[in-house]
């Protein structure tokens, strides 16, 4: 897709708003609806993945080192992985835009 | 020319159903409706017609059933009335909004309740806003060619939308017509086979029916009003082009001793024929008095509304519906919005007769005419209209 939805003319739709591009819900920014944000002190995380597990929406990935980090373009800071976090490696912050 | 045979309407609908070679069917029965579903029934069950018949548990799914017919480019046949209607009402939006191809005759019954089975158009007026392209038929030989019709303006590539057949219950749907049937061949000049632009198919993986954000939903209903909208053009030539091949010529609103008519009666469904006797009769007292006929009625025939009424004193609507608490009846409110602003703006008398099938005869119409001439003089308002023949009243 070229064009975020929200560009799209009304010429530009398919026919009877079809999607034609299999998939595609990866593209959506469900991060838009965070308001708060999720951060990790690597000091206390014990890399058990907790919050990888219980990430409702897959949002949470594992780095090269063994941590894990939010991927902010889907993460819709639900709070699931701070409340689950075995040592309370995670702290739920404020966005502030 | 087709072979002219006496036969009930319901059944000779349901014959050119068979003509147009669908390929399903789902539909659950309803008085008036029953008699074109359940010949349709006989035609599958006898191998005459290679199509799935669904006897679904509800109108709700004959609906979702046509959708998903549709969806995977089947040529998809429901049918119903009133409460029927009502049921399905939800599936009936989200086809035209997904452009489905459907064509559906609408067997029209009242509203209940109090409890009818009878005939007026509260069922269609119900879901005026629904996004279909909606005709009325004055007879069972017009809703024969409206079913051919519908599937050739539905499936056209820059329409894609589906299309309701009024058809008034009983008056037309339990009679007996003469009918001139298509040849084979005529259909098949007519109607080339449906061609899907998408398809849900594992081949070829495509969305339906997404969800649409607040950021896209209005461009969404837009890409659905405008070929609607636009329709009509192809709607015309689609007529045009069945008149060529089978000698019946029709329009989006038909006329009737209407050009030096200072009166005009506006109808829409089978009141026409009768009205057009009344006019008849009229005539013969020296009255100028004609007939608009409303076939089209969605996308609305603005241009042929202006044009016809420019030079009429009087309009007489004759609608068969209530908006209830509003101004008058469905057609008359449209009519009044299309002449707001135009140089020539004739008196409206609105009549609501006939509602749950009480029999309006050509008096009660030629009453209608010297009531409203009395009527026009006090320049009628907006929520001046009259409910015809209601004792007390």
């Amino acid at each position: 897709m070229g064009k975020t939805k929200t560009d799209l003319t009304w010429q530009e739709l398919e026919v009877g708003a079809t999607i034609v591009t299999p998939g595609n819900a990866a593209e959506y920014k469900s991060g838009d609806w965070r308001s708060m944000r999720p951060v990790v002190d690597n000091k206390k995380c014990i890399k058990c993945g907790t919050c990888y597990i219980f990430c409702p929406d897959a949002a949470i990935y594992e780095t090269a080192e063994g941590f894990f980090e939010a991927d902010l373009y889907y993460c819709k800071g639900c709070g699931i992985c701070a409340h689950e976090c075995p040592t309370q490696a995670i702290e739920m912050v404020e966005e502030e835009e | 020319m087709g072979k002219r045979i006496g036969l009930e309407v319901s059944l000779s609908a349901a014959e050119a159903v068979k003509m147009a070679n669908v390929d399903c069917i789902a539909a659950y029965p309803i008085t008036p409706q029953t008699h074109i579903v359940e010949h349709l029934s006989e035609l599958v069950n006898d191998g005459v017609l290679d199509a799935e018949f669904i006897p679904v548990e509800s109108e709700h799914s004959a609906m979702s059933v046509s959708a998903g017919a549709s969806a995977v480019g089947a040529r998809a046949f429901t049918c119903t009335s009133s409460q029927g209607l009502a049921l399905m009402n939800e599936i009936v939006h989200i086809v035209a909004s997904m452009r489905l191809p459907v064509v559906m005759i609408l067997a029209n019954r009242s509203m209940s309740g109090p409890i009818s089975i009878w005939n007026d158009h509260t069922d269609v007026m119900s879901i005026r806003d629904c996004g279909w392209i909606q005709v009325f038929a004055n007879n069972g030989q017009e809703v024969f060619d409206h079913v051919l019709f519908g599937y050739r303006v539905a499936e056209s590539h820059d329409v894609m939308l589906p299309l309701i057949i009024n058809m008034d219950g009983f008056i037309l749907t339990h009679v007996i017509e003469p009918i001139e049937f298509w040849e084979k061949e005529q259909v098949e000049q007519y109607l080339p086979d449906f061609k899907p632009i998408h398809t849900l198919h594992p081949d070829k993986p495509v969305t339906m029916g997404g969800v649409g954000m607040p950021s896209i939903f209005s461009e969404a209903k837009v890409a659905q009003d405008e070929p609607l909208k636009q329709s009509k053009s192809t709607i015309i030539s689609a007529w045009k082009e069945l008149g060529d091949i089978v000698g019946r010529y029709y329009n989006p609103i038909e006329t009737y001793r209407s050009e030096d008519a200072e009166t005009l009666f506006i109808t829409q469904g089978s009141y026409g024929e009768t009205v057009s006797l009344a006019v008849d009769e009229l005539r013969g007292d020296g009255i100028s008095v004609g007939l608009i006929m409303d076939r089209l009625w969605r996308p609305f025939p603005f241009d042929e509304f202006r044009k016809v009424t420019g030079q009429a004193k009087n309009l007489i609507v004759i609608d068969r519906a209530i908006s209830y608490g509003g101004q008058g009846g469905p057609l008359a409110i449209d009519l009044r919005s299309v002449l707001y602003k135009e140089k020539n703006q004739p008196d409206i008398a609105n009549f609501i007769c006939g509602l749950a099938g009480r029999d309006v005869t050509i008096g009660d119409f030629k009453t209608m005419y010297h009531k409203a001439m009395k009527k026009v003089k006090e320049h009628p308002r907006e929520e001046d209209f009259e409910y015809y023949g209601v004792r007390g009243k």
